[in-house]
């Protein structure tokens, strides 16, 4: 099960591009347009999931192993706390919006305002689709036949 | 009236949860169920005529820069929508651990019927 | 405008009872797909693009996952109920349950005044009055799930992880033992 055929293949290989972007675009102006972390983060597990079906398994393995998709995802939690923290040490309080507040309160309906809002949109986002991404990847290999090989597991570990 | 029947669609997924032996037929019923509670929760804050709490240029007043009253007064309620957003995600979570139960269950007694699962039974 | 959110909720119950009654599991499944993509028009004709925008791609990704679980499975179709007392006395509580609940509904403000338009120390009166100047966010649904409320935020990471890592646990196909041994 090598994938689809050809025409599913160079389009989804010309939409992952669009949906990929599509994903950015969304996180980032989260703070002034519908949309945000949640939403961006599925369209970008989303593309992947797009590759995942026309191509196969194992050629998004070969894009994004699953030791770095793990690792974005804890990389997304890390961020989101160390944001938390930093309000604590620099703001006095957990979560408070140190930037909007201190250092760079920015111009309202500009890209750049919003203090932490936009970094935290960014962490929830990476969080959200790495960790969807991992869930559907993993169902897929289970749904293989039990004929594969054990090269797998380790991955899991 | 439009309450009653968010509360109608909750009881279909209810019925489908208890009453179906087939595994994914309860995973759709609580999935139905979700989207009953998330549906009341956002008609809960609707306002007639309301607009999306969303701010832009043309709901600022230009010569303060304060909202205008018109916004103040017509938009809907950013806390329901708030909370229904987190329970959408966490509902995708869920549902991929329900899903992964059921696959998990059929690979092992190659059935779906939760009458046929003996060693289930207590 | 009300009588389409009628027309639209009529729609989505129908739906739902298709997908509740129907034998065969695919069809169960895609009539699932049309309550999910019903539910992302109607939240966005009540004023949420947030939340239609977020529903109509977790509806996609959520479709995938249970197409994945029930295709190429031998035995989709399960004839036969559960035995006839138990699924009265269900269908019973059920009905018990939805009488007490309209009465509960009947204590509610109509549909179209929000609770908190009613008392003007609510929460939300603040997020709508003070939310651009207290946290520079334009749209206030980011404004509140990222400053106001951002402790909800990191439980629902923390659920998502758990969740993950819930599945991973699960479908692990051989136990940690034989993962020790050398392959053949």
């Amino acid at each position: 099960m090598k994938g689809m055929t050809i025409i599913v293949k160079t389009i989804s290989s010309w939409v992952k591009v669009l949906v990929f972007l599509f994903g950015i675009y969304i996180i980032l102006f989260g703070h002034l347009t519908p949309g945000g972390g949640f939403a961006g983060g599925v369209i970008l597990a989303a593309s992947y999931v797009l590759l995942m079906l026309a191509f196969g398994r194992e050629f998004v393995e070969k894009n994004l192993p699953l030791p770095l998709a793990s690792r974005l995802d804890c990389l997304g939690a890390f961020l989101f706390a160390l944001i938390a923290i930093l309000g604590l040490v620099f703001g006095g309080s957990f979560f408070v919006n140190f930037l909007y507040q201190k250092y760079l309160p920015g111009q309202p309906l500009n890209l750049i305002s919003a203090g932490t809002i936009p970094l935290s949109n960014l962490a929830i986002g990476l969080k959200v689709g790495a960790s969807l991404f991992l869930v559907i990847f993993t169902l897929s290999i289970c749904c293989k036949d039990f004929k594969t090989d054990t090269s797998t597991h380790k991955k899991e570990e | 009236m439009l309450y009653a029947l968010c509360f109608l669609l909750f009881m279909i997924g209810l019925y489908c949860a208890v009453i179906k032996k087939n595994m994914v037929k309860i995973v759709i019923g609580i999935m139905v169920m979700e989207y009953a509670v998330n549906l009341f929760l956002i008609m809960l804050g609707y306002r007639t005529g309301g607009i999306a709490p969303i701010i832009d240029k043309s709901q600022l007043e230009p010569s303060t820069g304060q909202l205008t009253a018109a916004f103040l007064n017509s938009s809907v309620d950013p806390l329901p929508q708030a909370l229904v957003l987190t329970a959408i995600v966490i509902s995708l979570g869920s549902l991929a651990l329900m899903i992964s139960i059921c696959v998990r269950t059929y690979g092992k007694y190659g059935t779906f019927d939760i009458t046929q699962i003996r060693r289930l039974k207590g | 405008m009300s009588l389409f959110l009628y027309i639209l909720l009529l729609f989505i119950i129908i739906a739902a009872i298709i997908a509740v009654e129907t034998k065969n599991l695919l069809s169960a499944v895609i009539c699932v797909g049309a309550v999910g993509f019903g539910a992302s028009l109607m939240f966005l004709f009540l004023c949420a693009p947030d939340i239609a925008i977020t529903q109509i791609v977790v509806e996609v990704l959520g479709l995938i996952i249970l197409i994945r679980a029930c295709l190429s499975r031998d035995i989709t179709f399960i004839s036969g109920g559960r035995e006839f007392f138990g699924v009265v006395v269900s269908v019973v509580i059920i009905l018990v349950i939805f009488l007490a609940g309209m009465k509960v509904f009947e204590t509610l403000p109509d549909f179209g005044t929000p609770i908190f338009a009613e008392a003007p120390e609510a929460a939300s009166q603040t997020y709508i009055e003070k939310g651009l100047a207290k946290t520079g966010a334009a749209n206030l649904v980011a404004s509140v799930i990222l400053d106001f409320r951002a402790y909800d935020t990191l439980g629902e990471a923390t659920v998502l992880f758990t969740s993950i890592i819930g599945a991973t646990v699960i479908l692990r196909r051989k136990s940690k033992k034989l993962l020790e041994e050398p392959d053949e």
